[in-house]
């Protein structure tokens, strides 16, 4: 059985909620055991780092010094976002003994780098696990054509994030989408950024990436989107009402998380999936898979 | 931007590009201006000098241009500049430091709003342990002064049970606070 430290983040208990829901339920079915992060903190995220190098670590060194008070040689991510920081942690903390020590006069409990960071798409997408969610298929995706969408955080930059995944043509996903009977489709927007960071900020901006991506994944045919980072998915999903009003185009693409792709397909219940979360109506995939 | 006397601001801002590469760590002078990071920049349409254009003006000391560009403050950290980068300089971390020696030296003006964002961000952390999203929103808009921002997603968020109207208080606040107050006193 794999054991990992999970770190749900704050996203995975409001926007992504389906995202916390999905990856329990997927898990529990695989026999795949997630031990949450005692008394976890924020990672800090963008606000963070754009305020402050040490403080950008500091909290999310906590949050793995905390981890290395399970019984776990790994903690997994499923927020883009949030591994981005471990992996800078990771990264940094890894190469300057100095700045680790910096950043553990700040905490409680020191950071050693005993429990190393995992790929979260990777705890479904490696060959084992994979092999078992082929074999436990109940009802198989076939004839879905879905565009994978592993936003930028984790993958790049490939060089902190130690090359888990391709950072322009990335698998990972789309290896889980093929297990499942469905068709992964290629199209060029997999890792292009979706402007989430600038919702607030420079909205304006905002929907035209989201646009972009919206487009080229219509254009490429797909029936809709899959996201691994609650960021990015509640951005695509959200928004595009916005998308709607300032480019006239109703895309009313779906948009979930690849966790609950997956638990459709070994024949979970979708409330318990938390598909109905979801903004746009995933109806239409429902329907393919034949749950509605 | 003008005319510049590029011998001038080289001999009086030589130390700030200095302190860029260190804080950055960074070695900015190995950019031979492929543009590459430009290319792939997904935020450039809404900048006013793109990533290869600040580097270039940082290698010639243009202190003030630099961190009173929108550049900075559009850049979304998505890091396909440092992917890109043919000489391994990881230019989104530039920005970051970019950023913060912005805030530092007070050059805020294009930044109102992504600081008050961060600020208020940070504040709901600082106090919790973790984002407080609904706090963090009524906060935000109480600093800008746009009172219904981003109210139309607020409604929708309660009803599908993603939205807390309180936050969670984590029993590691106490050193929540230290961290805050040992890097960014007060905690702004």
């Amino acid at each position: 059985m794999s054991k990992y430290a999970f770190y749900p983040g704050c996203s995975l208990e409001s926007g992504g909620i389906e995202y916390g829901m999905s990856s329990q339920a997927v898990a529990d079915a695989l026999g795949i055991e997630f031990l949450e992060v005692p008394d976890w903190n924020c990672c800090g995220a963008s606000s963070a780092h754009m305020t402050d190098h040490l403080l950008s670590l500091a909290l999310p060194a906590r949050i793995m010094a905390l981890a290395e008070t399970l019984p776990v040689t790994e903690i997994v991510a499923p927020c883009a976002a949030c591994h981005a920081r471990f992996a800078a942690v990771e990264y940094e903390l890894g190469r300057d003994d100095d700045l680790k020590q910096k950043v553990n006069s700040l905490l409680e409990r020191p950071y050693t780098g005993k429990v190393k960071l995992r790929y979260y798409i990777d705890v479904f997408s490696n060959p084992d696990t994979l092999s078992k969610i082929e074999k436990k298929v109940k009802k198989s995706l076939k004839g879905l054509k879905v565009a994978c969408y592993y936003g930028c955080l984790f993958v790049k930059p490939p060089k902190v994030m130690q090359f888990v995944d391709d950072p322009e043509n990335p698998q990972a996903m789309d290896n889980i989408v093929r297990a499942l009977g469905a068709e992964p489709i290629p199209w060029p927007y997999k890792t292009e950024c979706c402007g989430a960071s600038l919702g607030v900020t420079e909205e304006d901006h905002c929907t035209k990436l989201c646009n972009d991506i919206l487009r080229f994944a219509r254009d490429s045919g797909a029936d809709c989107i899959v996201a691994a980072c609650p960021l990015c998915q509640a951005n695509l999903d959200m928004r595009q009402v916005t998308v709607e009003k300032k480019y006239g185009v109703s895309y009313r693409m779906p948009i979930p998380f690849f966790t609950q792709l997956i638990g459709l397909a070994l024949g979970l219940n979708p409330t318990s999936l938390g598909m109905k979360k979801l903004f746009v109506d995933p109806a239409g995939i429902l329907k393919k898979v034949g749950v509605a | 931007m003008g005319e510049v006397n590029l011998y001038q601001v080289m001999d009086h801002n030589r130390s700030f590009t200095d302190r860029v590469i260190a804080e950055s760590g960074q070695d900015i002078r190995q950019c031979y201006q492929c543009a590459k990071c430009s290319g792939g920049c997904p935020g450039s349409t809404a900048m006013d000098y793109p990533p290869n254009q600040i580097i270039r003006m940082l290698m010639l000391g243009m202190k003030e241009e630099v961190l009173k560009s929108q550049t900075i403050w559009v850049c979304m950290g998505c890091s396909t500049c440092t992917t890109r980068c043919i000489r391994d300089i990881d230019v989104a971390r530039v920005m970051d430091t970019l950023r913060q020696e912005a805030i530092r030296a007070g050059y805020v003006d294009k930044a109102k709003y992504v600081l008050s964002f961060n600020e208020s961000f940070l504040w709901t952390v600082r106090s919790f342990g973790r984002l407080f999203e609904a706090g963090m929103a009524m906060m935000n808009n109480s600093k800008t002064g746009n009172f219904m921002k981003d109210m139309q997603f607020g409604l929708p968020l309660m009803l599908k049970g993603k939205a807390s109207m309180f936050p969670h208080r984590i029993k590691g606040r106490r050193e929540m606070k230290n961290i805050f107050d040992k890097t960014i006193q007060g905690g702004k």
